[in-house]
């Protein structure tokens, strides 16, 4: 690990003053979940870290126009323990339970989760984030049984969030804040498909910091995720989805089904969502629903198990979220 | 001479009580000091430089750069240029600096221009390994033409296990100081008495210089009895810095990629038997890696050996990948999985109970054994409710959850090795004894002092146990389950010899001859006569100023009695898979096992636990991960080189056979026996509940569905 500057502000402005404008310079330290391990590995070799967990603003979670603003420092525990998000969205908790590290859970933080690099085995051996050696990615033909089946060339990594698919499916914002001021984004708008290994998997500039999430009322809109993982211990998700649906007695009125795990980014199933509008859920339908999320997937050469994952998570979310045994 | 046998089982005070682990409370707190722990005045750290790729020759080595970072003490070159590095992880040069970041800063200012060379590292599919492949020719045993031909029934099937990696938590490495004579060596070790003569000989130096110290390991497994290359090179590191400690351990990638793998083991098996479920021929063609040094022969057919017509053509394949060493019972898992699963396959073909086909072939099993395996059928079935719950081939219940219950066997050695133990009674009544052995965490230390306190008839947590140390008495390294069988029968020889002593000193005031003494209870007294005795203070007391020192060995040759080899196993898993996502979970893992005599039950079954978990590990998740282009080991960590927690294990449910018929045999080590049978049992539990065996493990998702995928398409 490289030696650095390490910096503690109090506020936001403080912080954002303090990061440069050019990637590799400067990193935001909140849990230190990930960015540890990427510093030890070489992969970050910043010159300076700049810790947030001390600014006051970015911590706590409080109600707001019917819905949440969720301060970027909340750690996972926070989240999954709050009363109001165990209240309405309990699609939010079981992605941040899907962290069985209590260690994790208890220091790493929802801003994090959002914002931590992809665990593709190629990007942290080293071989850039899209895996690239002499040109060409290691990915395609390689070890890729825990990639992406919804590739987006030249990224073949999944998008590592646990909370970002129930995010997206809820239609939460992010807050981000940069030296001009604050912008907010739809979640799914957050991230992006890098053109070559010196870009980023998010719209994130070099001295903005994620600050607040805010997420709408879930009121009457019936959530879940529900994410395949082999093991009981901490283990990353081999598929995911999260959905929230708009109920008018038993029919849906309308569908988000947000996938995880599959994709560079977090996947919109648009085609399973629209044919949900409108219909009774039953258990045939919400396997005809998986398997319209999976219609545009383009599995590689060890991963296409993960079709059948997918299409089972999207079942098993839907059930849960209709309160219907799968 | 004294009787040095051990005590009738009825008549044991300390032996065979549950105690619970002498150092437990030291390491649940984190008083135990493990070597990685140990922090020297003045201690430089060092970092390795490891080859990216998995076959090379270096051109040209540069450590300018390196040398000159502020806080590097010094740069050592391990390959120099010329010189062909043939794994990925291979040692290049090794740097000592003031911190371990500066450390690691250092190696990456090394240049090497490498000569990158072509490397294989799969092995999974033969046809792919070309001329890496080095066939060990054919063995044939009896007419297996003849008996194929004959067979009423055939049955057929393919089987992999997989490459594992050593893991264990406290990495390999050590501190060392090289100060004019006198080496200090704390290294993370099995071997104790031994790893200072390898060190020494690596050093050119006499072994008498090098001492060693280790109080707690972290985790060996078969992995650590040799100085290694990091221990060498820090031992000259410590030179070249004036004498000033070193501290190196591997970092979690470096110790998955080279610190020792257990090697893979792939086979198409056919099976020629009777209706009946007798066996007749055995028909087998398997290979294996380890590395550059290939794979042996898997020790099949596994237990039944005197399968009589057999024909064996095995093929060791060379990979560009770091070596193999002693993995936790080397070889029995992958032959106790390749066997058990053929035979459960062949079962399944006749439509028949699994135990029943075991224990109509127990007759091919060695003789001495036969017995308790089929008594250790019957307590399995019986423990798992198996005639209740045990189904045919294929769960048919409603639902995607499948269950099924499948059974593994397993044989091991464990005979007690070379060990020597001074015992020293003290005139003020204290004990200690010393040997230059280890507790590798499988309380060890706890054992001795039960053996000590039995023989002289005091409570275990009166006597002091020095192990750790090369300056005691030596004793052999920690393998093969031979510990506990070397180290109580030392420990009994010693105790009882020193016990003598005193016996002849105090006789004369018990107005008795020593030969009607006995040691019970805190006093020393005449036999049958307890108005004729001695508190053991008081006893103890008429040494005077001299302590009693004496000696005593196990030696492997003559064992008196007191350890023995030879036990049999028998695991039934009970496990549910989700046939949706293809995600297994252990329900059960059922464990009886053949053991001899128990020292402490409670211990011996904390290691039985373990092994059932490492097993679980191996059946479900374990996995080292090549990858074809890089060379590399893709996940050289404890992220997806996947490990059970404890929601991932079930119920473990442990029967140790302790009956007198088993007692009378004495010691026998249990480190290794139960960690074998049970990915054989979980693999024919996964085939009994989805229908369709999973040809490979570990039977990760992606390996379950397709084996239902091709069972649909079929």
């Amino acid at each position: 690990m490289q030696a650095f500057e390490y910096a503690s502000p109090t506020s936001v402005k403080e912080a954002v003053d303090m990061l440069s404008s050019n990637w590799g310079e400067t990193d935001v330290l909140a849990g230190g979940t990930d960015l540890i391990s990427l510093m030890k590995e070489y992969l970050h070799t910043p010159k300076r870290v700049v810790n947030i967990k001390g600014i006051r603003e970015l911590g706590g979670i409080r109600k707001s126009g019917g819905g949440l603003r969720i301060g970027a420092t909340v750690t996972i525990d926070e989240l999954a323990e709050s009363a109001p998000v165990r209240a309405e969205y309990p699609s939010l908790v079981h992605a941040a339970l899907g962290i069985t590290s209590p260690q994790i859970r208890n220091m790493g933080t929802v801003g994090g989760d959002l914002c931590q690099r992809p665990r593709c085995w190629y990007f942290r051996q080293g071989f850039g984030l899209l895996g690239i050696e002499n040109g060409a990615s290691l990915i395609p033909d390689g070890e890729n049984k825990y990639h992406a089946i919804f590739p987006h060339p030249p990224a073949y990594y999944v998008n590592p969030s646990s909370l970002a698919p129930a995010l997206i499916a809820l239609g939460a914002k992010v807050k981000l804040t940069g030296p001009g001021g604050s912008r907010e984004l739809p979640v799914e708008q957050l991230y992006t498909i890098p053109k070559d290994n010196n870009s980023r998997e998010t719209v994130l500039a070099p001295n903005e910091i994620l600050t607040e999430i805010i997420v709408p009322s879930a009121k009457g809109v019936r959530n879940a995720t529900y994410e395949v993982r082999q093991k009981e211990a901490l283990d990353w998700p081999l598929s995911a989805a999260a959905v929230a649906l708009k109920m008018k007695g038993t029919t849906i009125s309308s569908a988000r089904i947000v996938l995880g795990h599959v994709g560079p980014t977090p996947v919109i199933a648009g085609e399973a969502e629209r044919m949900l509008a409108g219909k009774s859920l039953n258990q045939n339908l919400a396997a005809e629903a998986g398997k319209a999320a999976v219609s545009g997937a383009k599995p590689l050469s060890e991963n296409a198990y993960k079709l059948q994952l997918t299409r089972v998570a999207v079942k098993r979310a839907l059930m849960e979220a209709a309160g219907l045994k799968a | 001479m004294p009787n040095y046998s051990w005590p009738p089982i009825n008549t044991r005070r300390e032996i065979g009580k549950r105690y619970t682990r002498l150092d437990g409370m030291d390491k649940a707190t984190g008083h135990a000091k493990y070597n990685s722990d140990v922090n020297r005045p003045g201690m430089l750290q060092s970092a390795l430089l490891t080859c990216p790729h998995a076959h090379a020759r270096i051109r040209g080595i540069d450590t300018s750069a390196a040398g000159k970072l502020p806080g590097v003490r010094s740069v050592r070159v391990i390959v120099s240029a010329g010189g062909e590095v043939l794994w990925a992880g291979q040692e290049i040069a090794v740097v000592s600096a003031s911190t371990e970041e500066i450390a690691r800063d250092a190696v990456r200012l090394i240049k090497v221009d490498y000569e990158v060379l072509d490397h294989m590292v799969k092995e999974d599919d033969l046809t792919k390994v070309g001329n890496r492949a080095k066939p060990a020719g054919e063995q044939v045993t009896g007419d297996p033409d003849k008996a194929f031909k004959e067979a009423e029934v055939t049955s057929e099937g393919q089987y992999g296990i997989p490459v594992l990696t050593h893991c264990c938590l406290e990495p390999h490495g050590q501190v060392v100081e090289w100060k004019g004579d006198a080496i200090h060596y704390w290294p993370s070790t099995q071997n104790v008495t031994g790893i200072g003569p390898d060190l020494a000989k690596n050093l050119e130096v006499p072994a008498t210089n090098v001492k060693v110290h280790q109080d707690h390991i972290g985790g060996g497994f078969g992995s650590k009895f040799g100085s290694d290359r990091w221990g060498i090179e820090g031992a000259r590191l410590s030179k070249d810095a004036g004498g000033r400690p070193v501290r190196g351990f591997l970092d979690r990638s470096v110790e998955l990629t080279i610190a020792g793998n257990r090697p893979s083991d792939f086979a198409r098996i056919k099976l020629a038997a009777k209706r009946d479920g007798t066996i007749t021929a055995w028909e087998s063609t398997s290979w294996s890696t380890g590395g550059m040094a290939g794979g042996g022969l898997p020790l099949i057919p596994y237990v039944l050996t005197d399968i009589p017509n057999k024909r064996l053509n095995h093929t060791a394949v060379q990979t560009n990948c770091g070596p193999l060493r002693a993995w936790r019972a080397p070889n029995h898992p992958q032959a106790s999985f390749l066997t058990c699963s053929a035979i459960e396959d062949l079962a399944a073909k006749l439509g028949m109970d699994p135990l029943e086909v075991f224990a109509k072939n127990i007759g091919y099993a060695p003789e001495a054994r036969r017995e308790t395996y089929l008594y250790q059928l019957k307590k399995a079935a019986e423990l798992a409710d198996w005639s209740k719950r045990w189904h045919r081939r294929g769960d048919t219940g409603a639902g995607p959850i499948k269950h099924g219950m499948g059974v593994g066997i397993s044989t091991w050695g464990g005979a007690g090795h070379q060990s020597t133990c001074q015992a020293t009674i003290h005139p003020d009544g204290s004990v200690e004894v010393e040997l230059g052995s280890q507790d590798l965490g499988t309380g060890t230390r706890t054992v001795i002092s039960q053996v000590a306190a039995e023989t002289l008839g005091l409570p275990h947590t009166a006597v002091k146990v020095k192990i750790g140390d090369n300056s005691y008495p030596p004793s052999n390294g920690s393998g093969g389950s031979t510990t506990v069988g070397g180290v109580s029968s030392s420990t009994r020889v010693a105790t009882m010899n020193a016990l003598e002593k005193l016996f002849e000193k105090v006789a004369p005031s018990l107005g008795a001859t020593p030969d009607k003494l006995e040691a019970v209870g805190g006093k020393i007294m005449v036999k049958g006569d307890s108005s004729k005795s001695l508190t053991w203070a008081a006893a103890c007391k008429k040494l005077g100023v001299q302590s009693i020192v004496e000696t005593g060995q196990n030696n492997p040759r003559n064992p008196r009695g007191l350890n023995t080899q030879g036990t049999a196993g028998v695991q039934i898993a009970d496990v549910s898979v989700d046939t949706e996502t293809g995600v297994v979970r252990m329900q059960r893992l059922i464990a009886v096992q053949d053991c001899g005599l128990i020292v402490n039950p409670r211990l011996a079954e904390s290691q039985v636990f373990g092994a059932c978990i490492m097993s679980i590990c191996g059946a479900l998740m374990e996995e080292r991960i090549m990858d074809a282009k890089t060379g590399r080991v893709m996940n050289p960590d404890m992220e997806f080189y996947k490990l059970a927690g404890i929601g991932d294990i079930g119920d473990i449910i442990v029967h140790l056979d302790i009956r007198e018929e088993n007692d009378r045999r004495g010691v026998i080590g249990l480190g290794e026996p139960p960690t074998i049978a049970g990915i054989a049992a979980t693999s024919n539990a996964v085939a009994n509940a989805i229908g369709v065996r999973v040809p490979m493990v570990p039977m990760t998702p992606d390996r379950v569905l397709k084996a239902l995928e091709e069972r649909r398409s079929a």
